[in-house]
């Protein structure tokens, strides 16, 4: 199970012949995801790690029946990727690209939005449903399956904690990168809803950070639908000052919104629990969930 | 990026919205100039790009060009928030009937942009919100049509006002996000916009941040910012010709890591174990060593520096290559002070053993060794 992405996606590789793409194609193929073709315009017909190389997702998608597409398009043209890949039908794209305007990003989630898709992204390292399918970059030999739900707005965070819970026996449902960028096409209330229609999933982390208050709307979510699951969460950014831009686009505390403090205090409220550090997830799960493999 | 409140009135003026008339000046001599083709009382705006500038006394009111040239001279001579001041804009003062707030920001959880309105102008528009959320007007834009003529006389009427005042009021608005959109603006705002006494709306400050991951559509703007015209310390600067990011803190912890929300996590647990980190910098994925080489570098330019923190979570970075890469910046630049790195993933004991052979800590997990640097600073770095 899972949510998202499963052994029957099916997936295309925008700009699979890019130094990113390609890599990541190999390592995506060997994890047993389906890549069944790749777009590059002006490179047709090469095959890049065995797979197909189309000049349009039209053409792809009709000789492939491809229902999902990862995008590795550099930032000015990855928009346009996003709108080519929602105009020929396909209803879950993974933007992995960074630094994408965001009056671009707001066009795409619009769109998005009217035809009924999801995007993951942008400035993400993708989704993975441990030993089903990855569409991303993530390091998958840190992932175990099992039944914990995960939605991050940071990376490495989520290597970080993905790698803690395997340790210490919890595995993951689906590790969902929501993407460091102040406009992402799911958050943590959409992850939230997913993981709440997933069997599998028996509790969930939420991994945010300093900017914005997707949040503190989460936190209200969790208390106005009663959720049901156990939420466990941890949120990056207690020292950063404000005005500053942590690394992420979206990492900034404008004035006194979007603080660390602020998040925190909105998760204690909606009785979740906050960990001090990454490496407190896995006990802090131990206490409010029997999900141990 | 922010831009200069002057540029954002010239923005402003070239769309249309009414701003008071004035001119730049970078010397006292052209002060006086500026200010004799205006009409007195000017104010004279020392042009930094922190805010607060009114309570650090950045502004400064002039009845004659003798006093806009001793006050400019004045204002040159300062420093806001530890920012030299280099220019500052004389402007008529207007005569004010009412401070309005309008501006145009993102709003995240809508994935749209947003104006907020506000009868209540001239101060922190969050503190109204948090206030008199009454008197806050948010009108969420839908990106395929616009900010709409209907939307913004909506506004005019929610902020009170009747008759032609309404129309006059919504085309400021709609002009306002024109400018906005064309200039990539994540945030643009008038505050105050001022009613005037003959019931004329003319913006009397003028902000503008443009999203930083368009300006390959501003090569001005972008050119500017690369040669250092804005807010950026040496480091930052230097990180951002490098595509790295770099934020100066106030600590003596140099800190490098891969992965924004890792450095953050990071740097609160030097925090949580008592110590001050001095930086942030997030080398990103699968940085090549010569990037790694350019970070250490540029934190270590830093003399507040006493000890380094690198903390890698190799992914599909393999850490020998990281560690050869330490190794090979150790020797590069000669470094003397300190480190402590935190390795994992894949080939971690191989990365481990060539670093441990030269005498270099390394440690499994974050706590762990940000407890540690956090000792070695307290120890002076030794």
């Amino acid at each position: 199970m899972g949510i998202l992405i499963d052994k029957n996606t099916r997936a295309i590789v925008q700009n699979i012949t890019g130094t990113q793409g390609s890599f990541h194609t190999r390592l995506m193929l060997e994890f047993g995801t389906k890549i069944v073709a790749g777009t590059a315009p002006g490179k047709g017909g090469r095959l890049v790690e065995g797979v197909p190389v189309y000049e349009t997702v039209e053409e792809a998608k009709e000789k492939h029946q491809a229902n999902a597409s990862i995008i590795f398009v550099p930032a000015p043209y990855a928009a346009d990727a996003a709108f080519e890949a929602l105009e020929n039908g396909l209803r879950t794209v993974v933007i992995i690209t960074e630094h994408i305007p965001i009056k671009d990003a707001i066009e795409v989630m619009a769109y998005a939005r009217q035809v009924g898709a999801s995007i993951i992204g942008p400035n993400t390292p993708g989704i993975i449903t441990p030993g089903a399918c990855k569409l991303g970059i993530m390091p998958s030999h840190i992932f175990t399956p099992g039944s914990i739900g995960m939605a991050s707005r940071s990376g490495t965070l989520t290597y970080e904690i993905a790698a803690a819970l395997s340790k210490q026996q919890f595995g993951q449902s689906t590790c969902l990168g929501l993407g460091g960028d102040p406009i992402t096409g799911l958050n943590f209330i959409d992850a939230l809803r997913m993981f709440e229609k997933d069997q599998q999933t028996k509790a969930v982390v939420l991994i945010g950070e300093i900017g914005g208050n997707l949040e503190e709307l989460a936190a209200d979510y969790i208390v106005a639908e009663k959720y049901s699951k156990p939420v466990v969460a941890y949120v990056a950014g207690r020292s950063a000052p404000s005005g500053k831009r942590m690394g992420h686009a979206g990492a900034i505390v404008m004035g006194k919104a979007g603080t660390a403090e602020s998040k925190i205090e909105a998760f204690g409220k909606a009785g979740v629990s906050v960990a001090e550090k990454p490496s407190d997830i896995p006990k802090l799960l131990g206490r409010v969930v029997n999900a141990r493999i | 990026m922010k831009l200069y409140e002057y540029e954002a009135k010239n923005i402003l003026e070239k769309y249309g919205v009414g701003t008071p008339h004035g001119g730049l000046a970078t010397n006292s001599s052209q002060a006086r100039e500026v200010a004799q083709k205006l009409t007195m009382p000017v104010v004279v705006k020392a042009q930094v790009l922190v805010a607060g500038r009114g309570k650090a006394g950045g502004i400064l009111f002039a009845q004659s060009a003798d006093d806009a040239q001793k006050a400019t001279e004045k204002l040159l001579n300062m420093r806001i928030k530890g920012i030299p001041v280099e220019s500052v804009w004389i402007e008529e003062k207007i005569q004010v009937k009412k401070e309005l707030y309008f501006g145009i920001t993102t709003d995240r959880f809508n994935r749209c942009y947003v104006a907020i309105a506000s009868s209540v102008g001239g101060v922190d528009i969050e503190e109204v919100a948090s206030e008199n959320p009454e008197k806050v007007v948010k009108t969420q834009i839908n990106p395929q049509l616009g900010l709409k003529p209907f939307q913004t006389r909506e506004i005019a009427r929610k902020m009170g006002y009747a008759g032609t005042q309404i129309s006059e009021l919504a085309k400021v608005l709609e002009r306002l996000y024109e400018a906005g959109m064309d200039n990539d603006a994540e945030l643009i705002e008038m505050n105050p916009l001022v009613e005037t006494v003959d019931g004329k709306f003319i913006a009397a400050d003028a902000r503008i941040i443009v999203d930083d991951n368009s300006l390959f559509r501003h090569q001005d703007y972008r050119k500017r910012l690369l040669e250092g015209g804005g807010d950026l310390s040496p480091q930052e600067l230097d990180a951002m010709n490098n595509d790295l990011a770099y934020v100066r803190l106030e600590g003596d912890i140099g800190v490098i890591g891969n992965g924004a929300g890792l450095v953050m996590a990071t740097l609160d647990a030097i925090q949580y174990y008592g110590g001050r980190p001095a930086n942030f910098l997030d080398v990103g994925g699968g940085a090549t060593s010569e990037k790694n080489v350019l970070a250490m570098k540029i934190v270590l330019s830093d003399p507040r520096v006493r000890v380094l923190f690198i903390n890698i979570m190799g992914g599909i970075t393999r850490c020998d290559e990281v560690a050869k890469g330490v190794l090979e910046a150790k020797q590069k630049i000669g470094v003397t002070k300190p480190m402590v790195i935190r390795l994992v993933g894949t080939n971690e004991e191989e990365g481990k053993r060539i670093l441990t052979d030269v005498g270099i800590q390394v440690l499994d997990s974050m706590e762990e060794a940000a407890q540690r640097a956090v000792e070695i600073a307290g120890n002076g770095g030794n």
